[in-house]
């Protein structure tokens, strides 16, 4: 697939989100720099860099988990100001696996499904409880609904925390190196579980260092360092090409390792 | 020591309970109160939490107590004594118990906050349905420590008249000249009451520390 084939095959497509010169300080740290991206429907993007190089902030202000300083991001149609309106449309559509997973460790894995969608589509019990048991079967889990997140291990944990985010039906799915904190053996079952989400259509902003999933399924990598976006590209042109010193670096760096 | 004594120094441990379960009882919805206040963004619910919880914690229990009795009566409120102490007890408990509360919903991880916050569960659900268990199972061993100290506290309201365990036992010991035989009766029943307390707080922080390292 080349550059121009992958970016054309989204491009017809209403923008799914929008970030316009987005500027983030904390105190006299720039996070993020002028970051201007633009997320088709159904396109799929793997953001990478090295550690604080803003991938996780540029990700955490999309559904406003951090707050930015100037620059616009609209997200499905919502302009994410201050409104808390917008925010909680944003939120409500956006959905979000972070990396310690962060299930509710005094419910269920059911209840943890159930929750929101309860809480924030008033769905009855009896209609979020279906709904859960479709996502925690997709996610090859269904027989686990009873327990508690302690129960399970990380893999398993991380598919819960999934099929929890994809129980309010979101337009979107941010990931926030899901994998990360997982065991190796791990590692696997949630990223066959990512890509068979990309398969079916979903709009996704991956942060992650795993490559293999990057050519799988990415439409387009997205190379940062120090707050600013180095390089994007297809996944073929991204790893056999880099244009970028820094992003032959940091690909040296992470493909040595593997 | 007849029979007649022992039922006054009974009657004065039931008024030690009720004005613990009372302290208690309006301690724990207040505690709750300042507690949310305490770690509110907004300045106008946090500043008056931290005054709240200053003024109570900085003062001794006695004072509030004579403020309560003999100062709300000063002020044009008519209470009965068991009014008056009631008052002072919830104040004094909601400002403990605030402040144990406060420290274990920060100690909940940011992360719960912002699963929640992703999955756009409006504030009071984020609260009452993911935070408030999570802090108020992480506090019980403190909480039953304060309730240990509340218990044993209400004895200063035997300086106001009131007739609990501690001042029965004055009254009692009076009567019989035994003070030693009096106030070791009334020893043991305190220690009945709080070392049962004082025990299942300290089994409630090991099962704790052990779930913890799991």
């Amino acid at each position: 697939m080349t550059n121009s084939n992958s970016i054309a095959k989204h491009s017809d497509a209403p923008a799914m989100i929008q970030m316009r010169h987005v500027e983030k300080w904390y105190g006299d740290f720039h996070a993020l720099k002028n970051i201007d991206l633009t997320v088709a429907t159904g396109e799929k993007i793997v953001l990478c860099g090295p550690s604080g190089s803003g991938k996780s902030t540029l990700i955490r202000c999309i559904n406003h988990l951090e707050t930015i300083q100037s620059g616009e991001i609209i997200v499905n149609g919502h302009r994410l100001t201050d409104s808390q309106a917008a925010v909680d449309a944003v939120r409500q559509e956006v959905g979000m696996v972070f990396q310690q997973f962060n299930l509710f460790p005094h419910k269920t894995v059911m209840e943890n499904c159930i929750l929101a969608p309860m809480r924030v589509h008033k769905l009855s019990r009896a209609q979020a409880e279906k709904t859960a048991q479709k996502y925690l079967e997709r996610v090859h889990i269904g027989d686990q609904a009873h327990k508690h997140p302690a129960q399970l291990s990380g893999g398993q944990q991380q598919r819960v925390a999934i099929a929890r985010a994809l129980c309010m039906e979101p337009k979107a799915m941010l990931f926030d190196e899901p994998t990360s904190a997982l065991d190796p053996e791990m590692v696997k079952e949630v990223l066959d579980t990512m890509i068979s989400l990309a398969r079916d259509g979903m709009t996704m902003i991956c942060v992650t260092h795993e490559m293999g999933f990057a050519r799988q399924v990415a439409d387009r990598v997205i190379f940062m360092a120090n707050g600013e976006i180095v390089e994007e590209n297809d996944p073929e042109s991204f790893f056999s090409a880099p244009k970028h010193e820094r992003t032959r670096a940091f690909l040296g760096e992470i493909l040595a390792h593997h | 020591m007849g029979t007649q004594e022992l039922s006054y120094l009974l009657l004065g441990l039931s008024w030690t309970l009720g004005l613990t379960a009372i302290g208690f009882a309006g301690g724990i919805p207040f505690g709750i109160g300042i507690a949310l206040m305490r770690v509110s963004s907004n300045n106008w619910l946090r500043r008056p939490a931290m005054a709240w919880i200053g003024l109570f914690q900085g003062t001794p229990l006695l004072m509030q107590l004579f403020v309560a009795y003999f100062g709300l009566p000063l002020l044009g409120f008519n209470l009965p004594a068991w009014a008056a102490v009631a008052i002072a007890l919830t104040a004094h408990a909601s400002s403990f118990l605030g402040e144990i509360w406060r420290g274990a919903i920060q100690a909940i991880t940011k992360g719960q906050t912002e699963a929640a916050l992703a999955l756009g569960l409006p504030d009071r659900s984020r609260m009452f349905d993911v935070i408030l268990p999570q802090a108020f199972k992480i506090s019980l061993p403190a909480t039953v420590g304060f309730l240990v100290q509340l218990l044993k506290g209400t004895s200063l309201a035997a300086i106001v008249g009131f007739i609990e365990l501690t001042r029965a036992g004055n009254i009692v010991s009076n009567q019989l000249y035994r003070p030693l035989l009096v106030f070791g009766v009334v020893g043991a029943m305190y220690f009945a009451m709080c070392w049962p307390l004082s025990w299942w707080g300290r089994k409630l922080e090991q099962s704790m520390s052990k779930g913890a390292n799991k």
